[in-house]
């Protein structure tokens, strides 16, 4: 590896913190899933830097669980967004409460 | 060395650009660019299985999902797009939690004696087989000494598979407000014409 790992990390804090301004600021609830990616592709790329550094496969499987859980959480969020927002024009997360407890 | 900076650039990029798009297609065509420059990113990192997995899954898979459902969604009258967004608002707040974040962060990995450690040998180089990384190492991690991770990623798919089903279905929440009335309205004038008879009742439910 040519390029120190605290660099990989950086890299990987700073896609994390655009994926929680995404969340944060958007309402738009594809975006926020989107972000969301962003945050589990962070994540992903520091364990993948981590596995790399040490030399240790734990890393990849933590890796491949996360890409698992991300698909499962893309189906999921994705099937809510569109039986919520089916018959809207506009979509906003704001005006959602079909899902309130 | 030249390549994790382009890399780095794109990434920043493209992300910057998904999350500042107006329209989610667009989003979408930037996360495309994140997702593909992360998995040159693992290949500079030595985990091939990962990369080639990263394009497959997420570019091939997950970015097709969410094309689907802004295209489902789209198809109303109007053109598909959000209102008002909370960016200008709420940006400063979002901006402090997330440096506040990626200090945390930062601050973690910097601690982290990973310097001592960057130029540990790996067993052969990539490209090789059985490589660090590479597929045959990464199946023999997967289903010889992490069975378990393999199993509860299948369970989780399934659990997926069965909320997405129960979500959107024909039965789920959308379909059965829909549906319901249609039913009752259909069947009450055959009630009221026939008398009920034990065998007509059980046989049309």
């Amino acid at each position: 590896m040519n390029v120190a790992p605290e660099n990989y990390v950086a890299l990987s804090a700073v896609l994390f913190f655009i994926g929680v301004v995404g969340v944060i600021a958007r309402r738009n609830p594809l975006i926020m899933l989107m972000s969301i990616e962003l945050l589990f592709n962070a994540a992903n790329l520091a364990l993948v830097t981590y596995a790399r550094a040490w030399v240790n496969n734990a890393g990849h499987i933590f890796a491949f669980l996360v890409i698992t859980v991300a698909a499962a959480e893309a189906a999921i969020g994705l099937a809510i967004v569109a039986v919520t927002f089916r018959k809207e024009p506009f979509v906003d997360v704001d005006e959602v409460s079909a899902l309130r407890g | 060395m030249i390549a994790f900076w382009i890399l780095a650039l794109l990434m920043i990029a493209s992300a910057v650009f998904t999350v500042t798009a107006r329209r989610p297609v667009h989003s979408v065509v930037g996360l495309l660019v994140n997702f593909i420059a992360l998995a040159a990113t693992y290949l500079t990192l030595q985990a091939e299985f990962l990369a080639v997995m990263q394009i497959v899954v997420y570019s091939g898979a997950i970015l097709i999902l969410f094309v689907f459902v802004i295209a489902l969604l789209s198809s109303g009258v109007r053109p598909f797009d959000v209102g008002p967004d909370r960016m200008p608002r709420i940006l400063v707040p979002a901006v402090v939690f997330a440096v506040l974040t990626l200090a945390g962060i930062t601050v973690t990995a910097l601690h982290t004696p990973v310097t001592v450690l960057q130029t540990t040998p790996t067993n052969g180089t990539t490209g090789d087989a059985g490589a660090f990384g590479s597929v045959a190492n990464f199946g023999v991690a997967l289903f010889a000494d992490n069975l378990l991770a393999f199993e509860v990623t299948a369970f989780i798919l399934m659990v997926a598979v069965i909320g997405v089903v129960l979500i959107a279905g024909d039965e789920g929440p959308g379909g059965v407000v829909r549906r319901r009335p249609k039913r009752v309205i259909k069947r009450e004038p055959i009630l009221k014409a026939r008398p009920p008879s034990p065998e007509l009742v059980e046989g049309s439910g």
